[in-house]
């Protein structure tokens, strides 16, 4: 790899041991990826995305602390994902016992240790930093070191910016020295497309199935998505914009997305067109019979197949603004045709804190309340990787929740019909 | 017996036996539990890979064609070797993916672990090798499975 002087001087260690170390490790990760020089990161902030003060999680806050000690951070503020407990959130006794005891006791350390290393401000909690109200959103073009598989897929793919999905870790060390190696997804030849993927579904196709069966199929390449145009529209306006959120989260945590183009619709297919599409691009139909197989494929692994859920959780990646506000009106609709007062499961919808916020100043928030829904900043998958939680049968929409926990996946309509009617 | 090349990412030897998926391995999914709940034998408790579910992977040679899923992939990875829960070796039938690499380059830089990985070793590789024969893995790269 080419370094400038500048570069070569950290690596040789004349601003430390330490930075030499970081450039080293970043050094390192590009020649394995035959990236051919260090590129300026140019976003306003950076997205990390370990979030959790897990007490197993050692070695993560011993190198945190050696860079703090050596005086080795980043003049770029930064997001992270989610807090992985909220009080609002229903747990029993045993349950808290196990979290603030024992799994994330080193919350309020880590939490401190992250405001030390330049957290954006205290609540910026989130896997959706580049929600309007959270104010982490990069521009069209520029170059990211960020982590947080939905986060980047996102923000390569309707925002247009260049990421690659960079481990936690990598993500701090790119910013802590201002360069990130150029390869893959920063460039423009492996932005383009290794697979055309059809939709001839016979109805809008539900965005965390889609995402689903097109990270399985494609790992990590590029698709090129032709024909969802038709039930999104050709503008990034919020619906779409909310679409692409869950639908990209579920290819990268079902596969290992970081970049797909939708035909007329994510802004380099709208500037490159099928330009972008590989020569020997392969291919793949997705019908309403390849979303059913994708469904029934799921492994369900509750003890009682049959068991009457405990707990509902909606919003992993976190939902938008327009998102609570949709979904208020549907629980609501559903719960007077049904002629029930209240869910009839324990819910939460979870939001970035500061989209609960907006969202908390609307005429929809007491409406919201009234349902029995519980309003959370809280990652879902945080609260469901532990050997009690874990045994509670547990029910999402999101493809990402079910694919790292026991949670079981039903679609949204059949969610809304458990809530607001009972059985699916 | 038979031999493969591939191209060495963070260089080593050793010799121990193999454990196999043939789809992607999802280092959240499967390292979370045996990091969070003190299981030093590291058993695989990814729900949705049937090659591996519930098997030990700590001090075996795992053959995988990449890794996927959450970008703590790399972190999970290092701290799997920080607290010696790591394979043995890593194996990869592809070209390494960002997140297997980032835990592998930060095990190697910040940490005494000694994790040979070695990459695109090809289909016939993954094709060829079974759970438990016996994987020897040289400074240059050669994988020799028997």
């Amino acid at each position: 790899m080419e370094l400038t002087l500048e570069q070569k001087a950290i690596l040789d260690g004349e601003r430390g041991e330490t930075l030499a170390k970081v450039m080293k490790t970043l050094v390192m990760y590009g020649e394995a990826f035959d990236a051919s020089k260090m590129v300026p990161v140019t976003s306003d902030y950076n997205h990390l995305v370990t979030s959790f003060g897990l007490g197993v999680m050692d070695p993560v806050y011993e190198l945190m602390d050696t860079l703090l000690k050596e005086g080795v951070s980043s003049s770029q503020k930064f997001t992270v994902d989610p807090r992985p407990l909220d009080p609002n959130v229903p747990t029993g006794f045993l349950q808290n016992l196990v979290f603030k005891r024992f799994m994330y006791n080193k919350q309020d350390f880590y939490e401190k240790q992250l405001q030390r290393l330049g957290l954006l401000e205290k609540d910026a909690f989130t896997c959706t930093c580049y929600m309007s109200e959270v104010g982490n959103k990069p521009n069209y073009g520029e170059v990211l070191s960020w982590s947080e598989s939905s986060a980047v897929v996102y923000a390569n793919s309707v925002l247009g910016a260049r990421c690659n999905r960079n481990s936690g870790i990598i993500d701090i060390m790119g910013s802590i020295v201002g360069y990130v190696p150029y390869f893959g997804l920063l460039t423009d030849e492996g932005r383009k497309a290794d697979w055309i993927i059809r939709i001839e579904t016979s109805k809008k196709p539900e965005a965390q199935l889609l995402g689903s069966a097109i990270g399985m199929k494609v790992m990590e390449d590029v698709p090129y998505v032709i024909g969802l145009d038709k039930w999104l529209g050709n503008e990034l306006n919020e619906e779409a914009c909310t679409y692409l959120k869950d639908f990209g989260a579920a290819t990268a945590s079902n596969g290992a997305v970081g970049l797909y183009h939708i035909d007329g619709l994510t802004p380099e297919a709208k500037k490159l067109g099928k330009s972008l599409i590989k020569e020997n691009a392969k291919e793949y139909v997705i019908t309403d019979k390849t979303l059913q197989e994708v469904y029934d494929s799921y492994p369900i692994i509750w003890k009682d197949k049959e068991a009457k859920p405990k707990l509902c959780f909606m919003g992993c990646p976190h939902m938008s603004l327009q998102q609570l506000k949709d979904w208020t009106d549907v629980i609501e609709e559903n719960l007077n045709r049904y002629g029930h007062p209240q869910v009839l499961i324990p819910t939460v919808f979870t939001a970035a804190p500061a989209v609960l916020k907006e969202f908390k100043k609307t005429e929809y928030y007491p409406r919201l309340e009234k349902t029995g829904i519980i309003l959370s900043y809280i990652c879902p998958l945080m609260y469901m990787n532990n050997p009690l939680c874990a045994k509670m049968p547990v029910i999402t929409s999101s493809n990402k929740l079910r694919t790292y926990t026991t949670s079981r996946y039903y679609t949204d309509e059949e969610i809304v019909m458990q809530l607001c009617k009972g059985g699916r | 017996m038979k031999e493969f090349k591939g191209r060495v990412v963070t260089p080593g030897t050793c010799s121990t036996e193999a454990v196999v998926t043939h789809q992607g391995f999802n280092t959240l999914a499967s390292l979370q539990k045996a990091l969070q709940f003190g299981d030093k034998t590291a058993k695989v408790n990814d729900q949705n890979n049937p090659d591996l579910f519930g098997k030990p992977i700590a001090g075996k040679a795992l053959c995988l064609p990449q890794t996927i899923g959450s970008t703590t992939g790399g972190l999970v990875l290092y701290c799997a070797c920080k607290m010696d829960r790591n394979p043995r070796c890593m194996l990869f039938g592809n070209r390494i993916d960002s997140l297997a690499c980032a835990g592998a380059v930060l095990a190697s830089v910040w940490s005494d672990a000694k994790m040979p990985v070695i990459d695109e070793l090809g289909e016939e590789f993954l094709a060829y090798v079974k759970d438990g024969m016996k994987v020897t893995v040289r400074e240059d790269g050669t994988v020799t499975v028997e």
